[in-house]
């Protein structure tokens, strides 16, 4: 049973006067604050935050958990965000002492089993993406975009080449233009191809000596694999420019094919999709990035080394690479992710990864099936790990769109796939519904759409009606935004 | 307004000239298209714009859409109510709702097209959306 | 096959709805000649027993867990964390979430993120801050950038030596393919001359970055460095420190245009080195141009109040190339940790751990400044944080006070030319309220004093 009294504004639960945590008293010489600090820079007030008692913090949190959804606590097939189980061990083993205590300016020496760990998940990587320099710093894979690009420039930079260009098709992320942009780079949107693929006429039309990177999602966001990449990254390599693969959709082809056995020679993992990071209500993510030697040089650093040959010195070091571009955020990376990655990659081994695409592929053509009478696929008879339906037929037949039955999903205790993306499909449903979920529950998911087809479009407009609130106004928020709590506005 | 006075721009912007001046909007069937419109961008009175350079950006929820100046011109005035209030823009998109004015380039007002050209492209788009 | 349900009989039933003799042939559409024709080569599987013991192992040759008491800096610190806040974020609820796109779905973090950003606002006497950035670094350049757009100068970023080098590569990183200019402005004294700083803006700059308490420890003029680059038109950029605000003026009391800061110290783990929390806060009419997610209090469809992300207009996945970043993600469990750890320590807990810090740091200071050879490098009021000058070199010190169970650190020399030469004997020394007398006393009696 939720507690809303609890729920409340944490600012509305506070009582003067009320401690969560107290600090033990000051065991050094007492001398006054103003004696070490001028006081011109001493605060006049104490800070502004709210008075709140232990419990209280607790039972405000722990209830307004119960208002999400979870992978946890439902299904939750949203496309092209692999919303796949978080195993359990991860959060312990991540947690052990000497792993998540140790400072990041700790000598080598003195961390060497977290450098043995990172190092092996650097070796991993390589071998998963077939390219072989990696490096874990960038944050997030959109980091890991913006990261490539700029080693992408440097490189170009050094063999004296003024490249200008990044060229993506218009279904991509928006996070790759994105990157570009920040990157420095001008942006090249390319239309598909009627199937959805990339149109190489296109792509060709759009080629000189000034195109730097072509990036491409592979699969693609409506869940097909490109069936002409080899050719792709021929064209791209034949005018000088260099191929960057999206790793976001790793999760359908995980030791059936690398990104550089297909053209690749860049690419980024998103650590909290494909190697279950998780996903954190938002983040953090860790998105590593794998590159061909010729542009090992420019990584980031650092990176870790293994000294080769007998030696009483430490074997695991940190480096940089000679032409490195620099750091791209503080510190190593986002360690606690790329810890959790690691222990799934060492729980499921080479044959346990290979299982999971063939289990995440099969998943998703099987709801496929189940659903192409209600919601058919426009693009592709057979899917990868996610596929890209449409409403259209059940709108124009029923007033009924995307909208009203990915809000309908809630109340049946699904939460939504992914809607009106990629915008080349009208009425866009884009699941993906991982290899960790049973038949049942796909069964039942599917169940679901054909029950809420049929239901009233008003009553569906309206939806979802047993959540604790409904459809927010997105409009009156976007144009007087409330972005803080004020005492006023309670 | 006598909308058959106004010229228009294929990205659905319309203009009036008075003389060597002109006043610049967007069309019902831009803001119909847009649909709920939350925010607004618009220039700095002394910049001057090319024909089909963008001079601003309308934002909705879900989108955001540049705003191309019909001609050039250097801009002399600007609409700052807008920013307060968008519904004036909703009601009123070819009177309140309007956006700069442009002391012209070429008062002419070239390549641009006529009420019953601009009302064929609107019947064009409509069907192919 | 650790995480999957499906049992042979059930694949074969999928199979055959779908119309596909086997799983391979659903590969069909990946090319043959792209197809890896081997196994992966992957270290064994292994069982939850069997990593738990090699993980074990491995965690147990790194020198934390206690094993050596920590006096490091440099930006992370290892502050007290309140076990509410590991029990808050192991919700599965709330870590095994995605981003709360669907808010009806979400109201959990929304609400909670919701309540970080008005906490963070509370805390830095701020307008706005964002739902989280990745870390202090790139919230650093995020800040430049968006100094650029609202300025409108894209020329010309100037920066103090005495903010963090790491931070400073950050952006020389993200400056590295643009035309802007990156003047970085040396601090010999360990804090900016104001008449220096003076000489370095012009109408050209975008912004003014510092830090304050700044790399070394020390406390700037913010005041005076705020008013100089609005004398400019250009916006002042502090990068603070969470903890110090139980003590010191916030950046909206001295007129910082955006504050930024490493979160690490709100609760958070130093897990060697991430992922850490990036604040981001700013003048409300900076918003529209503002990076990161916002979420923002409305109503429902019949007037229930609610929260949802808002001004995603903004955003890469509407805006894309001119979006105000490439951001994707927010630090949304680590956001919830600093939320849970502020409501834990309340205003009174605040105050009472930066004092400690404060006072510890002093009596740190006046011990180890006591061993002959051994003298502060600045002559500059400090919060928690100090330079140490060592006649004998940086290493020496380190190492002597390793084999007495210290980490002090780390030595400047580590940022190479991002530092220069002049302080390649010096060491940075951090005392956070978990630190004792006993300890400093112990430490300085080993290191001779």
């Amino acid at each position: 049973m939720r507690n809303l009294l609890a729920a409340k504004p944490l600012f509305e639960l506070a009582h003067a006067g009320r401690r969560g945590c107290t600090f033990p008293a000051s065991d050094v010489p007492e001398r006054s604050i103003e004696a070490l600090v001028p006081k011109s820079q001493i605060s006049a007030s104490l800070p502004e935050l709210p008075e709140l008692a232990e419990p209280d913090v607790i039972r405000h949190f722990v209830n307004l958990s119960t208002l999400n959804m979870s992978v946890d606590t439902h299904f939750y097939p949203l496309g092209s965000c692999t919303m796949k189980y978080n195993p359990k061990r991860h959060e312990r083993l991540a947690r052990l002492p000497g792993l998540v205590d140790l400072h990041p300016y700790q000598v080598d020496e003195a961390a060497q089993g977290m450098l043995a760990i990172l190092f092996e998940m650097q070796e991993m990587l390589a071998e998963i993406s077939g390219l072989p320099a990696v490096s874990l710093h960038p944050a997030a894979g959109a980091q890991g975009e913006l990261t490539a690009l700029l080693v992408a420039a440097a490189y170009f930079r050094d063999k004296g080449q003024h490249r200008t260009k990044v060229l993506f098709p218009a279904s991509a992320h928006g996070t790759n233009p994105a990157s570009a942009a920040l990157a420095g780079f001008e942006c090249v949107q390319l239309k598909g191809s009627a199937h959805g693929l990339v149109d190489l006429e296109e792509l060709n039309a759009h080629l000189d000596e000034t195109a730097a990177v072509f990036m491409i999602t592979n699969p693609n966001t409506l869940g097909l694999f490109e069936p002409e990449i080899g050719r792709i990254a021929r064209i791209m390599h034949d005018v000088g420019g260099l191929v960057y693969i999206d790793g976001a959709n790793m999760n359908a082809i995980l030791g059936i094919t690398r990104p550089g056995d297909f053209g690749g020679d860049m690419m980024h993992f998103n650590v909290h999709k494909t190697f279950t990071g998780p996903h954190g209500a938002g983040g953090p993510g860790a998105g590593p990035i794998a590159v061909r030697d010729f542009l090992a040089d420019y990584l980031p650093a650092p990176v870790v080394a293994r000294r080769g040959g007998a030696s009483d010195k430490p074997a695991y070091r940190l480096t940089v690479p000679s032409k490195s571009i620099g750091r791209m955020r503080t510190f190593f990376g986002n360690v606690g992710i790329l810890l959790r990655g690691y222990l799934y990659l060492r729980t499921l081994g080479a044959e346990g990864l290979k299982a999971v695409s063939e289990n995440a592929v099969l998943n998703a053509n099987y709801l496929m099936t189940r659903l192409s009478d209600v919601l058919p696929t426009p693009h592709g008879k057979r899917c990868m790990h996610e596929f890209v339906a449409s409403a259209r037929a059940v709108q124009k037949e029923r007033g009924i769109s995307a909208m009203d039955i990915a809000k309908r999903l809630l109340d049946y205790g699904f939460h939504a796939p992914t809607v009106y993306f990629p915008l080349v499909v009208p009425e866009a449903m884009m699941m993906e519904p991982t290899e960790t979920e049973s038949k049942e529950t796909l069964d039942a998911f599917a169940d679901a759409i054909h029950k809420i087809v049929a239901e009233d479009p008003k009553f569906l407009h309206e939806a979802p009606h047993s959540t604790l609130v409904s459809r927010p106004d997105d409009v009156q928020a976007a144009r007087k935004p409330i972005l803080k709590w004020e005492p006023s506005a309670s | 307004m006598d909308l058959n006075a106004l010229k228009y721009a294929k990205s659905h912007e319309w203009i009036s000239a008075q003389g060597q001046t002109a006043t610049v909007g967007i069309t019902d069937f831009a803001v119909h298209q847009l649909t709920d419109l939350v925010h607004i961008e618009l220039p700095r009175i002394g910049r001057t714009v090319r024909q089909g350079e963008a001079f601003g950006e309308v934002e909705s929820v879900k989108a955001v859409s540049d705003l191309y100046s019909p001609a050039a011109g250097e801009i002399v005035a600007v609409n700052d109510a807008l920013a307060d209030d968008l519904a004036v823009l909703s009601d009123d998109p070819f009177g309140k709702g309007w956006m700069i004015k442009l002391k012209l380039a070429d008062p002419s007002l070239p390549g641009l097209l006529d009420r019953a050209a601009y009302e064929a492209l609107c019947a064009d788009e409509s069907e192919h959306a | 096959m650790t995480y999957l349900f499906n049992t042979p009989d059930q694949r074969r039933e999928m199979l055959q709805a779908v119309g596909a003799q086997s799983i391979d042939e659903l590969f069909d559409q990946v090319p043959a000649d792209c197809r890896l024709s081997r196994a992966l080569e992957l270290p064994s599987p292994l069982t939850e027993m069997e990593l738990e013991r090699e993980v074990s192992v491995l965690a147990g040759r790194n020198v934390a867990g206690g094993k050596r008491v920590c006096l490091m800096g440099g930006g992370v610190y290892d502050h007290f964390i309140p076990a509410a806040v590991d029990e808050v974020v192991s919700r599965g609820e709330f870590y095994t979430a995605y981003t709360p796109y669907q808010a009806e779905a979400s109201q959990g973090s929304l609400q909670a993120f919701f309540e970080y950003q008005s906490l963070v606002c509370r805390l830095t006497g701020m307008d706005i801050s964002n739902a989280s950035m990745y870390e202090g670094g790139t919230s650093v350049s995020e800040a430049a950038f968006m100094a650029m757009r609202v300025t409108g100068r894209h020329d010309k970023v100037v920066v103090l030596g005495s903010v963090n080098p790491e931070y400073r590569e950050v952006l020389r990183s993200y400056l590295s393919n643009l035309k802007c200019e990156l003047v970085v402005l040396p601090t010999p004294e360990g804090t900016a001359q104001l008449a220096d700083v003076k000489k370095a803006l012009d109408d050209k700059t975008a912004c003014l970055v510092f830090q304050h308490p700044n790399f070394f420890g020390c406390l700037e003029e913010p005041e005076e460095l705020a008013r100089l680059a609005r004398s400019v038109g250009a916006l002042s950029i502090v990068a603070f420190d969470p903890i110090s605000l139980g003590l010191l003026r916030r950046p909206g009391d001295y007129g910082a245009d955006v504050a930024v800061a490493e979160g690490q110290s709100l609760g958070i783990p130093m897990q060697y080195g991430g992922p850490f929390l990036g604040i981001f806060t700013c003048r409300e009419k900076f918003v529209r141009k503002m990076p990161g997610r916002l979420v923002g209090r409305t109503t429902d469809r019949i007037g229930r109040p609610c929260y949802v992300l808002t001004l995603q207009a903004r955003e890469q996945h509407i805006r894309r190339e001119k979006a105000t970043s490439n951001i994707c993600t927010n630090q949304g469990l680590l956001a919830l940790r600093a939320t849970a750890y502020l409501s834990l320590v309340g205003p009174q807990g605040l105050k009472e751990a930066a004092e400690l810090c404060c006072r510890k740091a002093h009596y740190a200071a006046e011990r180890l400044t006591s061993i002959p050879g051994v003298k502060l490098a600045f002559d500059r009021p400090f919060f928690k944080e100090f330079t140490l000058r060592c006649t004998g070199g940086a290493e020496a010190i380190l190492l002597k006070a390793r084999q007495a169970g210290f980490d002090l650190g780390p030595s400047l020399s580590r940022f190479g030319t991002a530092i220069g030469d002049s302080l390649k004997d010096a060491v940075l020394v951090a005392v956070t309220e978990k630190r004792t007398k006993r300890e400093i006393d112990d430490l300085a009696a080993a290191l001779g004093g």
